[in-house]
Parts: structure tokens; sequence; C-alpha cells
């Protein structure tokens, strides 16, 4: 009843937005919405059901944008031909580093197996340097202004929604493997850690996806607005339900979108519930309310909870991927931690940790009101300086500071649903 | 003469660097330790906290500025830290009044606290990006160097320059006060000591008659200073701006694990630890080199095992080996 309830709100103000501003902000806030409650189930995934705290949300988000480049864009075969078996092998060589370092870790015996670990991994990371550098450079020369990177496998853009999950599952478990087993925070600091890493390798290596220079029009799974406009049969459609073609064609986009956004976010859903019902749900709850008690029952929590912070990982990289493609784009300076990490922490708790319905309520309602609540801030701020003098420092101030009300407001919302209604809109059952 | 070159090149580019970057460092992971041996929480807000004690203190700054007020050649900034020092304490008091306190007195999990400081860190933010903006901010005045890189080199006729930033020797000698003052307030004053019996063993603590709240106000006071000082030390060696404030969040919390955390010896330790090779790795070590080597192996690239935008990567790589070899920290720090 509850559930009905609040869903019914958040339809309501989106439809609200729909009635008052337009048709194109609604569907821009639903499909973001859509985007932002699967990042919410996955982080509910691994704190709801598993009590892991990941901050590292955002390095999963963006390593879903990079697998859009990686699979969807067309490949430069000049640059290729410049240096693209000698970056691979670069990459392999340093992979084949880091194997033998642990390999030589486990075998060795102790006593002198520190140096020789040392001397292998120091040795193959200048080796590793030395032919991956001249095949970075080689390959950036290439057209740097248009191109000047390997370019993707050139393979349709809906593929990049499960490599983006499965690019997340390897840095996941590279982590997990690390930071679970050892105390809480730990992981909480080795994800915040390993987020920023993965935006500055983005940012950097501009072989990879072009760096800071950013890679636009990315392929679409839908037609483009231009095409639609073009098509005489669409505009005589759009004519017949009254919209002028341009309208029209934003809005067919933007609902296919929502329909492709949807069904993904049905399955996944779907499977989260049928997981949180099942035996494997109820020992991850019961790992993660007695951790001693499952352990003694002969759980391997470690294991356990790797899996699941994997899984989570895997929901946030393929969101992260969705929402590249709806971007159209990949920018890795927008990637900030306060919107991509802790937005959706807020998602999770206000919505009810524990509950995969809740997450889903959260991730519409947060995104709703970080949305809106820029313009409510300025209608606010107006009424507030109203009375000051025409062009007084202060009245300036104050009203160019309304995009930063957002954060205060999103902090403020934290704070008070985790004092006074800690288990969150819709608590777990 | 190749030696001694190398050597003023080497402290010129890594050494002072380094130490002025570690002071700084270990003044926030002093911090973040304290709280987490007394509060038993990793605060997420930290790197806010410094911001908002150096925003104080900057605009405490632009006031004396406009009164006309100088340390000649010191930054006015010195003036001002009391200040930033108090609105820092003003506001970590209320917030653990209004926040923190509700969640200790219900015994909550350390983990949800976490999660309570991250709602904090976002009004923290908001409040430093509402007032002072999210620009950065330039506030050092004053003398720029103590010795130019020019006068150096004809005082001892090298071929190197040696550059000292005013900044960098404030920062040094500030942090060296600050630590001796904090280290004598732990160990020889009665409200140090009940401190450290209450981050040891809370229960026994309480048992001996330590009031907890005065223990707590008294570490968010001492908190509020170091974060306000490493803030502003920073600032003045670098520059303000918000973000980058966040951002030394993890540099900061990889200090104070790698040291072990919970240990403020180890704090200081691991501040340095992750200055020493975050600037290491990223130098271009060719000047230096070419001085110690002949001149037929001279390297002709830079030498830069990493590019300066990787230095998180060097705190992170360190902290993970720390986490895989020796969980508890060099110093053998608190684990929960």
């Amino acid at each position: 009843m509850r559930t009905a309830g609040l869903f019914a709100l958040v339809a309501a103000l989106i439809l609200g937005t729909g009635f008052l501003q337009s048709w194109n902000s609604a569907l821009i806030i639903l499909n973001m919405g859509l985007v932002s409650a699967i990042m919410a189930l996955g982080v509910n995934l691994q704190w709801g059901l598993a009590g892991l705290f990941n901050v590292g949300v955002m390095g999963f988000v963006a390593l879903g944008g990079l697998a859009v480049v990686l699979t969807a864009e067309a490949p430069v075969p000049e640059a290729w031909a410049a240096g693209g078996p000698r970056i691979l092998g670069a990459l392999l060589l340093g992979v084949a580093t880091i194997a033998a370092s642990a390999l030589a870790w486990k075998r060795l015996p102790r006593g002198r197996r520190g140096w020789a670990v040392a001397a292998l991994s120091i040795g193959g990371f200048f080796l590793y340097r030395a032919v991956l550098d001249p095949a970075v450079d080689a390959v950036e020369a290439v057209n740097p202004a248009a191109t000047g990177y390997l370019g993707g496998l050139g393979l349709p853009v809906l593929l990049a929604w499960p490599v983006g999950g499965l690019l997340a599952a390897g840095v996941a478990w590279l982590i997990g493997k690390t930071a679970l087993g050892l105390r809480s925070d730990y992981l909480a600091i080795a994800t915040l850690g390993i987020a920023e890493i993965i935006i500055a390798v983005m940012k950097n290596e501009d072989w990879l996806a072009r760096g800071v220079k950013n890679v636009i029009g990315l392929p679409r799974p839908l037609p483009y607005e231009i095409d639609l406009q073009n098509d005489p049969g669409f505009v005589e459609r759009a004519a017949g339900l009254g919209l002028d073609p341009t309208t029209a064609s934003t809005l067919y986009v933007k609902l296919g979108y929502s329909l492709l956004f949807t069904a993904v976010l049905v399955i996944v859903l779907v499977l989260a519930q049928l997981a949180l019902n099942s035996p494997w749900g109820r020992m991850m709850r019961a790992i993660r309310d007695n951790e001693e008690a499952a352990e003694a029952m002969g759980k391997d929590v470690t294991a356990r909870h790797l899996q699941i912070f994997i899984l989570g990982s895997v929901l946030c990289g393929m969101a992260g991927a969705m929402m590249t493609t709806l971007d159209g784009q990949l920018t890795p300076s927008s990637y900030q931690p306060l919107r991509y990490t802790f937005l959706i922490w807020v998602m999770v708790i206000v919505g009810g940790s524990g509950n995969n319905l809740g997450a889903v309520l959260g991730g519409f309602l947060i995104w709703f009101l970080w949305v809106q609540v820029e313009p409510m801030g300025q209608w606010l701020m107006a009424a507030v300086t109203s009375g000051m003098a025409e062009g007084s420092w202060l009245k300036g101030h104050l009203l160019d500071s309304v995009q930063h009300m957002r954060l205060l407001t999103m902090g403020v919302i934290l704070l008070l649903v985790l004092r006074f209604a800690p288990r969150g809109l819709l608590p777990e059952r | 003469m190749e030696i001694l070159n190398a050597l003023v090149a080497l402290s010129n580019f890594v050494l002072i660097p380094a130490i002025a970057y570690g002071s700084q460092l270990a003044l926030g992971a002093l911090g973040v330790t304290l709280i987490y041996g007394i509060l038993r929480f990793s605060n997420f807000a930290h790197g806010d906290t410094m911001a908002i004690g150096t925003m104080v203190t900057i605009l405490a700054t632009w006031g004396l500025q406009a009164l006309g007020v100088s340390l000649g050649p010191l930054p006015t900034a010195l003036l001002a830290i009391p200040v930033g020092i108090a609105g820092a304490a003003l506001l970590v008091l209320g917030t653990d009044r209004l926040v923190y306190r509700f969640y200790r007195e219900q015994k909550a999990k350390p983990v949800i606290l976490v999660i309570v400081s991250m709602g904090v860190m976002f009004i923290y933010n908001g409040i430093t990006r509402f007032i002072i903006g999210p620009d950065d901010q330039n506030f050092a005045d004053g003398e720029r160097f103590l010795i130019t890189a020019r006068e150096f080199k004809e005082m001892t006729g090298l071929k190197e320059g040696l550059a000292l930033k005013t900044t960098q020797g404030i920062t040094v000698i500030t942090a060296v006060l600050v630590v001796a003052l904090l280290f004598w307030f732990l160990n020889h004053t009665r409200t140090g000591k009940s401190m450290r019996a209450y981050s040891d063993n809370e229960d026994l603590a309480l048992l001996s008659g330590i009031n907890p709240e005065r223990v707590v106000m008294v570490t968010w006071l001492i908190v509020a200073a170091l974060a306000t000082v490493a803030g502003t030390l920073y600032g003045l060696d670098k520059s303000f701006k918000p973000f980058t404030y966040f951002q030394l969040l993890l540099p900061v919390f990889a200090s104070a694990v790698v040291g072990g955390i919970g240990s403020p010896l180890g704090a200081i330790a691991g501040g340095f630890v992750i200055a020493f090779s975050e600037v290491g790795i990223t130098y271009a070590w060719k000047k230096v080199l070419v001085y110690l080597m002949p001149e037929s192996l001279e390297p002709s690239g830079l030498v830069q095992l990493l590019s300066t935008d990787y230095k998180f990567a060097v705190s992170f790589v360190i902290l993970i080996i720390v986490l895989l070899f020796r969980p508890t920290g060099l110093f053998r720090g608190q684990s929960i």
C-alpha cells in the first residue's frame, strides 16, 4: 500500500514536470531516473543485502562509459597499424608481471621471496613502460584532432551494456580480493581510491578513449532526430498527433530510451527480487546480520562477500554504459564523486536499504529532487532577496550560489532520513 | 661538484616539496586518526572540515588585509588561523551536538557513523561552495621565497638552484610545533591521558570516572585545530580549491592507514611515506641523473615513473600493499 502510494507520488512528480515544464524535461528526468534506479539496485545489493560499503560507484559507472567507446566506436585502422598490437603486448606484459610476482610470492620459500618479487615487479614495470610508451606516442600521433586513439570494436552499441558490466566485474574482483575480509572501512577507502584512479586513467590515457578530448557522437541504438524529421512518413504521423516534427522526433527518441531502460530495469529488478527471496538471499542476510554465526554454520563469508560485491558492481557498470549511450558522448571530466558515488548512496538510504523496490524508488525520487532543487532554490532565493537593494553584493552572491544548494539539500535529506527513519521510506521486510 | 649539483637538484625538486607535503598530510592524518581512536569511525567529512577551516581563515585574512594589517614577510593568514580554528571548532562541535551524539548514545555500528559522516560531508561541501564558491583562491601574501634559485646559485656558484618557498618553511616549522604540542598534551596533561585511556579501552576508562562527553569535545576541538592548520598550510603552499580538499581525503586516509589507524605516531610516519612516494614516483629524475651518470649512460627520456596525474594512484598502491601485507599498518594501529 505504502509502496504503491510512494511510487504514485513519484509518477505524479514526473507527470507534473511534463504538464508544467515540458515533456522533454520530464522524459530526461525519467530516463536518468531509470539509470539511477539500476545503480541504486547495485549499491543496495552490496549494502542492503551484504552490508558492504562501496564508495567507488563512480569508478564502476565510468568503466561502463568506457565500455561503450571500446565496444561501439569504429576501430581506427591507422592507429592500430601504428601501435595497436604493441599496446596490447605491453598490457599483456603488465598482467604477466603481476601474475609472475604473485606466483613467486606464493611458491618461493620465505626469506628471499620479498627481494625476488620486488626485482620481478620493478623489472617488469620498466619493460612494460619501454614497450608501451613508444606505441602510445605512435597511436596518439595519428590525426590527434579527430582520433588519436585505437577506437573500439565497431559492435552494436547495445552489446556495450553487458560489456560495461564485465569490465566493472573485473575491477571489482581485484578490489574485493584485496580489501574484503579486512576491516569494514578499508573496503570504503580502497573503493574510494580505485574510483579516482579509474577516472585518472580515463582522463590521461588518450590512446584508450581520447582522454579529456572526449569521444563524441557515439553510435546510438535509436534513430537520429534529424533523420526522423526528414522522414515524410514520420512527419505525417506527428502531424496526426498534433505535434510539430522537431518536438515529435525528440520525444520519440527519448521515449525509445525510456522503453529500453525500463526493460533492463524490470529484468534486473525481477532477478534481484528472486535473489533476495532465494536461499542465497537468506544466507546473505544471515551473514550480514551475524558474520560469526554464519561462519560457524560453515559459510565462507569472504567468498560470499566477494560474489555480491562483484554482482553489485556489474549493475553499476551496466548502468554507466546505459548512461553514456543516452548522452551519446564520453566526457571523463564530468565524473564527480559527489554526483556519481554519494548521490547514489543517498538514493539507497532514503529509499530503504535492503529493499529493492526502495532502492528503485529512492533512485527516482532523489534524482527528481537533484534536478529540481536548483529551479526551486532559484525561486526561493529570488523570494528571499526580493527585498534587498538591486545590485547589492549580497543579493548577487546569494543568487549565484543557488547551484550549490543541491549538495546542502542532499546532505540534509540524508541526515534527516538516517536520524528519523533509518530504515528508509520503504523499510526492509 | 657533480654530486653536489645532483644533491641540490634532488633537494629542490623532491626533498623539500615532499617534506612540506608530508607535513601537511601528517597533520591531516592526525585528525583522522584521533577521530578514529576516540569516536571509532572513519570520518569522510575530514577533507571538507579542512576546507571549511581554511575558508574561514581566508575570509579573516581578507578582513585583516582590508584593515591594512600584515605580518611583513610572513603571510597574513598566520594571524588569521586562530579565527579559522574557532570557526571550524564551532562547526564540528555543532555537528557533534546535532548529528553524531545521537548515534553515540545509540551505540550505532561504526559503519553507520561513516555514512552519517558522508551526509555531513555533503553539507560542509555545500556550505563551502555556498560561501566562497568552487573556484581557486590564492591568499598567500608576504615574501614568496626565503631563498630564490638565483640567489642560491650566486651564493654557492653551483649550476643548480635551490628555491625555498616561505610557505614551505612555515609549513615545516608549524607542523613541528603543532605535533610537539599535541604529543605533550596527550602524554602529560590529565585530559590528554584520559583521551588515550578512552581510546585504549572505553569501558575501563568509563569505570575510572572519565567523562566521555568531555573527551569527545576535546577531541573535536583538537581535530578542528589540526584540520584548519593542515588546510591553511596546504592552501598557502598550493592554492585553495574546495574540490582539491575533498580529493585530499584519499592521501590523508592512506597516510592514516599506512601508519596504523588510531596511532598518532603512525599518522605522521604515514604522511611522510605517502608524500615521499608520491613526489618521488611522479618526479622526472633526468635532472638528477645527468649529474650522476657518465655522459655515455645519460638517460634519453625524462625517467619519470608515472605522470603527475597519477599521484593518487601512488597513495592507493601503497595503501593496497600495506593492506595486503600488514593490515594493521606500520605502527600496529587498532582494528575492528
